[in-house]
């Protein structure tokens, strides 16, 4: 039964945008198989999710969405992105959701070996040199993630935040940072909203709703949010009532 | 040299061969820019870094540090230029140390473009590389594919058009110092105003005979934003959250413990390592 079908998909935002429009040719119905691999998609926009950092006096803000998904299928509204490392030393991963696992994995337990090793904690200066070397060293078969790092470093008290591309380049900001497939939309945000200087509660207001309005503009992302709000020796965890749509 | 790990290639090229378009690096479509005077070179560069059309590093630093009196202007996949240069930066110190002798910019220039024509143009570092050493005053530009230039004054990445032109329209065999420095911040204002790709500030770098090398950082900055008149805070209370958990500096203890051994007696300690005096 060879039937031809032609089918047109629709290029979304993102990398579709650059892509030329060729519609594709399956040979028979049989080979719809290949259909579960969402094809002509971003790996970075397949599960969707978005993570912002910022720099306040004092202090750092890290947050980011929970939305896990296929798609546009949500598969669960409890997925976050963001991972401990030392006292006061986040990481923020988005894109490809299979990666986010491996590459948190990866780090913890580099991490605990650099623990083991040097018996101190890293600081987030030596965590950003080693997430760059770690993402460099697949400069030939990436992970699909976009880190964020947001921290204090344990001996000078100063705030810290980076963030790197998916084979670790690192882009040292002094406002902050941003990534995942709502990065242009909380490119707009942040960069309307940050100011010098906010003390912990008010970069909390800033970085939440600068993170809401943003997903909210994102199909991809959203269905909840959670803040770190990083000082030199309190770490305040807030779960943000988001859009569940 | 560098161990790269392909344990994910495969996957990748299966995704890619399916469709699945590869990543967005970060690229610094740039203007990078060296020129020689009469006792030295000056390298100059601008500061903007980019992820297809959106401005991802407002204020990146080009200017690469290879050896105290070599430096390297990077322009193309800005994590290449930046291991690229670090890489090198590394083996010519270790040969400087073997030799006993200051390197040389033509020693690191051919160490680049070694590394680089190995692999095939995949490493998407476009270079400049200047300095002074024994033998003079050297200027070379290093293209990803292998193949480099001895110039005069040399300018790259994709504002190299923009400020070739006030090389081309400007530039006098007799410079000195202050002169190649203003021709080389004019070219890269020339990148910054006249090329998407490039923007915010001028980095720049000299480099003399028996001077210290300078690196001055945001040389010029022709497009500062003014202070916001107003603000957008928003009052305290502003957003609604479901739940909070305060870690506090006890509770970090409970998920990373170190403890520090006091120096008692008891404790099996063994011999001291001999060191030289």
């Amino acid at each position: 039964m060879a039937q031809k079908v032609v089918e047109a998909y629709e290029t979304g935002s993102g990398a579709g945008k650059n892509a030329p429009f060729v519609p594709i040719v399956h040979e028979s119905l049989d080979l719809q198989a290949d259909r579960l691999l969402p094809s002509q998609s971003n790996p970075f926009d397949i599960n969707g999710g978005a993570c912002v950092a910022m720099v306040g006096k004092d202090c750092v803000a890290i947050a980011c969405d929970l939305r896990l998904g296929m798609q546009s299928l949500t598969i669960s509204n409890n997925f976050p992105k963001i991972f401990n490392y030392a006292p006061s030393t986040y990481l923020g991963l988005t894109g490809l959701a299979t990666d986010v696992n491996t590459v948190s994995d990866l780090f913890r337990y580099k991490v605990n070996m650099y623990r083991l090793r040097e018996e101190r904690d890293i600081a987030p200066q030596t965590l950003a040199n080693l997430v760059s070397s770690s993402l460099y060293e697949k400069r030939f078969g990436p992970y699909f993630v976009s880190p964020v790092l947001a921290g204090i470093n344990p001996t000078t008290g100063k705030p810290f935040i980076c963030g790197f591309d998916s084979i670790g380049c690192i882009d040292f900001a002094k406002d902050f940072i941003v990534s995942g497939t709502a990065s242009d939309q909380l490119f707009g945000t942040c960069e309307g909203l940050w100011e010098p200087d906010l003390a912990p509660e008010d970069l909390f207001e800033t970085i939440s709703q600068a993170l809401l309005s943003a997903v909210d503009r994102d199909a991809l992302s959203g269905w909840g949010a959670q803040v770190y709000i990083i000082e030199k020796d309190k770490v305040t965890q807030r779960l943000l009532k988001g859009r569940q749509d | 040299m560098p161990g790269f790990d392909f344990t994910n290639y495969n996957r990748n090229a299966a995704l890619h061969a399916r469709g699945v378009p590869l990543p967005k690096a970060t690229s610094t479509g740039t203007t990078i820019v060296g020129c020689v005077y009469d006792k030295g070179v000056v390298i100059a560069a601008d500061t903007r870094a980019t992820s297809g059309p959106i401005v991802a590093d407002k204020n990146c630093e080009k200017l690469h540090y290879i050896a105290p009196k070599i430096w390297c202007a990077g322009a193309g996949t800005a994590a290449d230029t930046e291991f690229t240069t670090a890489l090198i930066s590394s083996n010519v110190e270790l040969h400087s140390l073997s030799t006993g002798r200051d390197p040389r910019v033509i020693t690191c220039m051919t160490m680049l473009k070694q590394h680089l024509f190995r692999y095939q143009g995949h490493i998407g570092a476009y270079l400049v590389v200047a300095g002074v050493d024994p033998t003079g005053t050297g200027l070379y530009t290093v293209h990803a594919h292998g193949s480099t230039d001895k110039l005069p004054y040399v300018t790259m990445g994709s504002g190299s058009l923009a400020a070739m032109s006030v090389f081309e329209s400007t530039w006098r065999p007799d410079l000195d110092r202050q002169g190649a420095i203003d021709i080389c911040a004019e070219a890269i204002k020339a990148g910054i105003f006249n090329d998407l790709g490039s923007g915010s500030n001028v980095d720049v770098c000299v480099i003399e005979k028996d001077q210290p090398t300078q690196l001055l950082r945001n040389y010029m900055k022709p497009n500062e934003r003014p202070q916001k008149e107003r603000n957008y805070r928003f009052p305290r209370g502003t957003t609604a959250y479901l739940d909070q958990r305060v870690i506090s500096k006890e509770d970090m203890k409970k998920y990373v413990t170190i403890e520090t051994l006091s120096g008692d007696d008891n404790l099996a300690t063994g011999d001291s390592m001999e060191v030289d005096t």
